[in-house]
């Protein structure tokens, strides 16, 4: 019995050490004919679900922070397309010649996202000593629309905010899931997000002096291996049934779109 | 003859498949990343800090399941109760559970709004984006490792010992102490690694119950992840030192305990 055991052990350690850190990273790079593989930004879940209820297309969807679904890029992972909620991410793949030149398909807003029942009214209440403040990190896109923004106020606010930060998440999703238990007093999140959790989240909106540009652009990647059937996906975000099921999820169209 | 010689040719070859699946990609840290690369790395304080609070955390982790388990690993192992087999796979369910499931147990639990959030409050501690939280991810995740290990060592030792301390007049908490403990060693020495290993190498609960934070609850596997999108060198580098790490904790076990602790002995 003992034996068993001692034997049995290490192997189940391992198996459930490497399950922690794997999620659905890999799922990135399984080409498998016949279905779509896109790598999107977490913002896109619930946009990018409705439209594919819409498409004859049999997509499989990789949702992560954009900066980490592009590090899995240049380390060999070849989804079709790339969704990214910014326009720098996908341009650099570009320039390294890793994917297409990409394409603006949507525009969110940041905003200031609190429990519903919360006494946070704006911007300004951040910086009440005490307050539990989530950011995203530096790279992920959701994080650093927070720094601009952060970037644009009074110096001494900026560091009282600061301040309150307690925790730096890498995927726009995972504040949510604390905002929602009470664990946390607020975050910089996209209306989007917001309302894909409505019931217990509201968005206060930000000053439009100190809102960011949120524009999302996305590109067939190099190597695809159903070329024109990505390019067919990208086309139905720019008008079609993609673009209307970012704009049911709270999405705006593209500059001048 | 070659009739009894495929059933051999094929445990090797099992073996050496095993063996290659698990090795190859440890390989792959360390190729990629060259001695200057991994020095260079570790003097960003921010690498640093993640190590120094991923062992601290976890000797903390640690000292708790110890403290705990190896009692109650014995009561387990010694005694038959009724819903004892219940107890036991209620301590074995953190084994199986997702970590990130882990995590959003322990925020639905320990939560500020979580069936117990009141009463922890009310004792002044703040679990949530505190390292105290990060303790409490790593010790409910990596405890089962241990307190399995522990039972099976005690249930190990011969019984006609225990009886024997007992007939010369030892207490049972002597006996414990003086017979059980030193016995079991072994087997409780790789419990130990096994529950650091764990610990060390803990995400998913950590981020979801305790957050992100560089010196308060950033642990290296989440700075590691972290880097992972903007620097995949600094996040091989720290993911090299955690490799080394682990494995030194291994060995060190292993010499530590003797042969027998890792399943090489006869069982009983």
């Amino acid at each position: 019995m003992s034996f068993r055991w001692r034997l049995a052990m290490p192997l189940c350690a391992g198996l459930l050490a490497g399950s922690g850190c794997g999620d659905d990273g890999d799922s990135a790079g399984s080409g498998e004919s016949g279905s779509l593989t896109v790598s999107a930004a977490a913002s896109l879940t619930e946009a990018f679900g409705a439209y594919a209820a819409q498409t004859a297309a049999d997509e499989r969807f990789s949702f992560a922070g954009s900066d980490e679904l592009a590090a899995q890029i240049r380390q060999g992972a070849s989804p079709d397309v790339y969704a990214a909620a910014s326009t720098e991410l996908p341009q650099a793949l570009a320039r390294e010649g890793l994917a297409e030149q990409p394409v603006v398909f949507a525009q969110n807003s940041l905003v200031l996202a609190v429990p519903k029942d919360s006494d946070i009214g704006s911007i300004g209440d951040l910086t009440e000593p005490g307050i539990d403040l989530v950011i995203g990190t530096e790279a992920v896109p959701f994080g650093s629309y927070t720094r601009t923004v952060l970037e644009r106020l009074p110096a001494d606010e900026r560091k009282a905010i600061l301040a309150n930060v307690r925790s730096e998440e890498s995927d726009v999703k995972a504040p949510i899931g604390k905002l929602s238990q009470g664990a946390a007093d607020a975050s910089f999140t996209y209306v989007s997000d917001v309302a894909a959790a409505s019931d217990r989240i509201e968005a206060i909106e930000l000053p439009a002096e100190l809102a960011p540009d949120v524009a999302y652009a996305v590109a067939v990647v190099k190597g695809a291996e159903d070329p024109e059937a990505a390019r067919e996906f990208v086309h139905g975000l720019l008008s079609g049934a993609g673009s209307r099921a970012l704009e049911e999820a709270g999405f705006k169209p593209p500059p001048g779109g | 003859m070659s009739g009894s010689r495929w059933f051999p040719t094929l445990l090797t070859a099992a073996l050496a498949a095993v063996v290659l699946f698990l090795t190859v990609p440890v390989v792959g840290v360390f190729v990629n990343v060259s001695p200057a690369e991994l020095v260079s790395s570790l003097g960003e304080e921010g690498a640093l800090e993640a190590l120094r609070l991923s062992l601290e955390t976890t000797a903390i982790a640690l000292a708790i399941i110890l403290a705990l388990g190896t009692p109650a690993a014995y009561l387990l192992a010694t005694r038959t109760f009724p819903g004892r087999s219940a107890v036991v796979t209620l301590v074995e369910l953190p084994l199986v559970l997702p970590p990130a499931v882990a995590g959003i147990a322990l925020l639905a639990a320990l939560g500020p709004r979580g069936l117990l959030g009141g009463l922890v409050e009310g004792t002044g501690v703040e679990l949530v984006f505190e390292t105290a939280g990060v303790v409490v991810a790593l010790t409910f995740v990596a405890s089962p490792f241990y307190i399995r290990q522990a039972q099976a060592a005690f249930a190990a030792v011969d019984p006609t010992l225990l009886q024997a301390s007992r007939t010369l007049g030892a207490s049972e908490a002597r006996t414990f102490m003086r017979i059980a403990i030193p016995t079991a060693r072994a087997g409780l020495f790789s419990g130990t690694a096994l529950a650091w290993g764990r610990a060390l190498g803990e995400f998913g609960a950590t981020l979801v119950f305790a957050g992100s934070f560089q010196g308060v609850t950033q642990t290296a596997p989440l700075a590691i992840v972290e880097r992972f999108g903007t620097d995949f060198t600094g996040a091989l580098a720290l993911s090299a030192v955690l490799v080394a790490l682990s494995a030194t904790l291994l060995l060190s076990v292993k010499l530590l305990s003797g042969p027998q602790a890792f399943g090489h002995g006869a069982p009983g």
